[in-house]
């Protein structure tokens, strides 16, 4: 049982990382193994900003190794080496936490594959996201915690969706932690409620079809499927519709990009979702509660129904 | 397969067409009887004025203070409760087996009014999963839309819900009935047991799947039936009790309730007497 969270203002900014750190924190019970947060910042939108780690966080079940700092400046070194070989330039540079990165970087060439993939050829480094408005900060603890951790109060942008995580399928580490970046698409990120029930018939698949996947977290499948999707010229909304039939098992899942928001729940509907739809903002969650974090006030919700696939833009 | 018999001394709920049958299979053979309905009581309940109101802000309360509060004012005689700012907590107003008037002015999260036997509940928002679960007795009315799995398992009383309401509901009911404003999702009366829906709007896939018994009836459209749901010849009989059932329940009365389908189950799947059912393969 986890919980998703996700909101976007239609036409204006606001403190989207205090609100989802409401909303989330609101529904810490379905769990807080770890908390993930997917912000779309107000940007200049010129230069990359991309959150990555060179170590993990380690918890119960995580195949992962927690390793000396030592190696995390090392890798740190390597990663900063080879963007000068991209022909990246970094424009800041902040280091969270040891393992946890965010630098702002300068890169004209529009291919983020190669760039990811060389990137991600240093072991124990992972690119969490890669845009010019999305920022994926993902951590152990509940979301409160996160958000204190990686100060995120402030942030202020027009999206954001979320995930609170008891992990069912997976280790407790940061690279199964939710959301999961939409690899190699610039600003684009998933999360999910559910379990997936083909995955590794569609990872393989998609593997075979050169797609990366970072962890075994059932729920990476999303990104990647739609990732796959878009590549091959669907829209996302056409990539999340036939998500319907192409993925089996249950499941509400979210999905953002740089402009956009969109939800999609199996035919079972069998796992929880409730709306709030305005002119000026949706807003959605697992639960009443999440939202309710945000808007205290009397409202209209609703359950979206069975195999419903909605997308908002900014 | 289980066998149907006609009774021939017909209780007062038989001669109004309701529960004309009788299982003879390794389930439960008795139900509980309206008639004897005055005999029964709940050791631990109170006498409560219908008069004597209250108001109760449950803001800063957590679901469990919210209802032992309510409890103790029941216990003070107290037989009108206004329940303030609820907000979408979970499990408020759950286990009342008392006469009462409980007014919510707000939203419920999950398990609202679950496991209750006899209050008169309104609620002037949503409410969310499984809302008024195992209800016995009573009447549970949501002014809003309500989330899936409403009214799961209940057994009497009236459920109604004046806006939308989501997946499987009405699932595995036995008894009562559950009155729908709006639309209604997926496998609307899953598995269901007894008792009847009524859903004024449209449904989604897999109405009625693998029903035991039961009746639904639909005023618009149905994504598909499920396994074992047939539909029914609508009654002269049926519609006089949808505009009665409609009327008392404040909502669409003007509905024109003689092209409503109807929708009972085959009874292909029954199994109880068999371990090896070649009808249940048949049907499915």
């Amino acid at each position: 049982m986890c919980g998703i969270a996700g909101l976007i203002h239609r036409g204006k900014s606001s403190k989207v990382g205090h609100e989802l750190q409401g909303m989330l924190q609101a529904l810490k019970h379905r769990g807080e193994d770890s908390t993930g947060y997917a912000l779309y910042g107000d940007t200049d939108g010129k230069n990359f900003i991309m959150r990555f780690k060179v170590g993990e966080n380690v918890g119960e079940g995580s195949t992962s190794v927690a390793e000396d700092v030592s190696v995390y400046d090392e890798r740190k070194k390597i990663v900063d080496n080879y963007l000068s070989e991209l022909g990246a330039k970094i424009i800041k540079e902040e280091r969270i936490l040891p393992y946890s990165l965010r630098y702002e970087i300068e890169y004209d060439k529009k291919d983020l594959l190669n760039f990811s993939q060389k990137i991600e050829s240093i072991p124990g480094v992972e690119i969490l996201s890669m845009g010019k408005s999305l920022e994926v900060i993902k951590d152990l603890g509940n979301a409160k915690m996160v958000c204190d951790r990686y100060n995120l109060d402030k942030l202020v942008g027009t999206h954001a969706i979320g995930h609170a995580r008891m992990a069912t399928e997976s280790g407790v580490d940061i690279k199964s932690a939710h959301p999961f970046w939409g690899y190699p698409f610039s600003d684009v990120s998933v999360v999910h409620n559910g379990q997936l029930t083909n995955y590794w018939n569609n990872r393989r698949s998609l593997e075979n079809k050169g797609m990366r996947f970072m962890s075994e977290c059932d729920s990476e499948l999303i990104a990647v499927y739609l990732a796959e999707k878009m590549r091959d010229g669907a829209s996302l909304e056409e990539g999340m519709k036939e998500s319907l039939t192409g993925l089996d098992g249950v499941f509400t899942y979210f999905v953002a990009t740089k402009d956009s928001l969109g939800m999609a729940k199996d035919t079972m509907a069998a796992k929880p979702l409730v709306l709030y739809e305005s002119d000026d903002l949706v807003a959605m969650g697992s639960e009443e509660i999440a939202i309710r974090s945000i808007l205290p006030q009397e409202i209209d919700t609703y359950d979206p129904f069975d195999g419903e696939v909605k997308v908002w833009q900014i | 397969m289980a066998n149907l018999k006609n009774t021939e001394k017909k209780t007062k709920a038989q001669a109004m067409g309701m529960h004309t049958e009788v299982l003879t299979g390794r389930t439960q053979q008795k139900f509980f009887n309206p008639d004897e309905a005055e005999n029964f009581y709940y050791f631990g309940t109170y006498d409560v004025d219908f008069n004597k109101r209250t108001d109760l802000d449950v803001k800063d309360m957590t679901a469990a203070e919210a209802n032992k509060e309510i409890d103790n004012l029941m216990s003070q005689g107290f037989g009108t409760i206004v329940i303030k700012n609820p907000q979408g907590k979970h499990s408020l107003g759950v286990g009342i087996l008392n006469k009462l008037n409980l007014i919510f002015e707000g939203s419920l999260g999950y398990f609202g009014m679950g496991s209750c036997d006899g209050p008169i509940v309104r609620i002037n928002g949503r409410v969310g999963w499984s809302c008024a679960e195992n209800l016995m007795a009573g009447k549970v009315v949501i002014e809003k839309n309500a989330g899936s799995c409403f009214g799961a398992a209940i057994r009497g009383g009236d459920l109604i819900c004046k806006g939308s309401v989501g997946a499987r509901t009405g699932i595995d009911m036995k008894g009562g009935t559950i009155i729908i404003g709006g639309d209604a999702g997926a496998f609307t009366g899953f598995m269901m047991q007894r008792g009847r829906i009524i859903i004024l709007g449209d449904v989604g896939i897999n109405l009625g799947d693998s029903m035991y018994d039961g009746t639904i009836f639909i005023g618009g459209e149905i994504g598909s039936y499920g396994s074992d749901a047939v539909d029914s010849e609508l009654t002269k009989n049926d519609q006089d009790w949808l505009k009665r059932k409609l009327k008392v329940a404040e909502i669409g009365e003007n509905f024109d309730v003689s092209k409503m389908k109807k929708i009972v189950a085959g009874k292909k799947l029954w199994n109880y007497d068999n371990l090896e059912p070649t009808e249940k393969k048949g049907a499915i």
